[in-house]
């Protein structure tokens, strides 16, 4: 039976040029990115500044995977507890991803790894102790990341939401202070609007879960032997983990933001 | 009997701008009797608003204090402080909802629910009778900053200050706001502070006018000195 380098080959451009994986790896990567800067030019040209940001992004994003890649071969032979500072490092580096976009916030990184914590954090340690994620390095890291991975972006979304929330509606904030409301119920409002936000993609990827995505896990581990109703159930408990992840940490900052976008004297900090 | 509300004691915000620091409001001094109303002008830019907002503890004082009823207003709690001192912005920033549940909103903050009748009594003071369970969204300007003063006096606040309440408004609202709120500070016998950049509208609404520029104090006096005719 031919390898799917092979039958790709007959009809394919790159796979009749590149004749090993990572020869053909490389050059369909080289492609997509090349599409991604075409996309950001011509979104440059309606006003959106992204001609820098996305070739970064891209060059960051290959070099980390590449490296996670080489590392995780070394450490998929490993102990399962050498999971525990991988995973650890993955927090880390996302509370500092999610702490760019809500620099306005102060003190925005240690609200963002409080965030990550309550949420990622707690869902990987308890789903680890209930069985759920097998105390093994090959479950643990790619398991762990996507759980961190989404709750990133959930939470990124979410202070992003919540600060523009807090610009448009200064007047109406500084208003229900005036008239003598705590800070935590005059932002109360534009909090459950960000907290909303923040989990439609969660909430649309549940929904839409086996109908308009075959998510990669499932496919990866039906193509590694596993059976595909176990594989589907699974991918089922991964986007559940997902979700109660991430709306942990947004719980936890719905508690946290308001108390950092106020001075002590209950004035607000940020301002249109 | 004292009858002097509130003190303004070399009030003085100072803000940093690209590491320099640049004074908003320099060493402010003024005395308010009860039931005092005090225009503060000055064209824009002068500090008439960082003023406001001092008072109202919106924004801190960089330097000075605040006598309300000969108390430093730094202890009281910036809630109640919020209460007893009441504002109306520039604009009406009503809350999505009815205007009763705007008219409502600064007692809920202490747990009281104002009963229909004492809403309808607010919305009568300032010429809204009837329209409780309307919309905010279908208010006019004029309408809109009404329903804001009968929100902010249903706290029942001893003073209470007015950013340019007329300035987002037609010639013709304008006239009419200003009317009523005269009107209703001196039927309720408010102290206010009333900011705004019309020297006529000073004129006509103020007993003492302190005049602004570039953040200094240039007059304080009564109208009729500090704008004679």
């Amino acid at each position: 039976m031919p390898s799917p380098l092979a039958r790709q080959r007959r009809c394919f451009l790159l796979s009749r040029i590149f004749h090993t994986e990572l020869g053909l790896g490389l050059a369909q990567a080289a492609v997509v990115s090349l599409t991604a800067i075409l996309v950001a030019i011509l979104a440059s040209r309606r006003g959106a500044r992204l001609q820098r940001e996305i070739p970064l992004a891209l060059l960051r994003g290959l070099m980390q995977i590449l490296l996670i890649g080489a590392l995780l071969a070394m450490l998929l032979r490993g102990p399962w507890w050498t999971a525990i500072p991988l995973l650890t490092g993955m927090v880390l580096m996302a509370a500092s991803i999610v702490h760019r976009r809500a620099r306005a916030i102060p003190g925005a990184y240690a609200l963002s790894l409080a965030c990550l914590l309550t949420g990622a954090g707690v869902v990987i340690t308890v789903m680890t102790l209930l069985g759920i994620i097998a105390p093994d390095i090959k479950m643990l890291v790619p398991v762990g990341s996507m759980v961190i991975a989404q709750n990133m972006n959930i939470q990124s979304l979410f202070l992003n939401r919540f600060l523009g929330e807090l610009r448009s509606h200064t007047g109406e904030i500084e208003s229900a202070l005036a008239l003598g409301s705590s800070p935590d119920t005059a932002v109360s409002p534009y909090l459950q609007a960000a907290f909303h936000a923040s989990l439609i993609p969660a909430v649309d990827n549940l929904r839409s879960l086996g109908i308009v995505w075959v998510p990669g896990i499932m496919a990866g581990m039906v193509l590694s032997g596993s059976s595909p109703v176990y594989a589907a159930l699974y991918q089922f408990v991964v986007l559940g983990m997902i979700f109660t992840s991430g709306g942990l940490s947004c719980l936890m900052a719905t508690y946290l933001a308001p108390r950092r976008v106020f001075t002590p004297y209950q004035q607000l900090r940020i301002r249109d | 009997m004292n009858t002097r509300v509130l003190e303004c004691d070399r009030l003085t915000r100072t803000v940093s701008v690209g590491g320099v620091g640049r004074s908003l409001v320099q060493e402010i001094t003024f005395p308010l009797e009860r039931g005092q109303v005090l225009a503060i002008l000055g064209p824009s830019g002068s500090g008439k608003t960082t003023l406001l907002r001092m008072l109202d503890r919106l924004d801190e004082p960089t330097s000075g204090t605040v006598l309300l009823d000969g108390k430093d207003y730094r202890l009281t709690p910036p809630q109640a402080l919020r209460r007893h001192v009441g504002m109306v912005m520039q604009r009406a920033y009503l809350f999505p909802g009815t205007v009763a549940d705007n008219i409502r909103y600064g007692p809920m903050q202490r747990g009281i629910y104002l009963e229909d009748a004492k809403v309808e009594a607010l919305l009568a003071q300032v010429g809204l009778s009837g329209l409780a369970p309307r919309d905010v969204a279908t208010l006019s300007g004029g309408e809109a900053q009404r329903a804001a003063t009968a929100r902010a006096l249903a706290n029942d606040p001893e003073v209470l200050l007015l950013d340019e309440p007329t300035s987002a408004l037609d010639d013709l609202s304008k006239q009419s706001v200003e009317q009523f709120l005269s009107s209703v500070v001196h039927a309720r016998h408010l102290t206010c502070i009333w900011v705004t950049h019309d020297r006529a509208q000073a004129r006509r609404v103020a007993d003492v006018v302190l005049l602004l520029e570039a953040g200094h104090a240039v007059a304080f006096g009564t109208a009729k000195e500090v704008l004679p005719a």
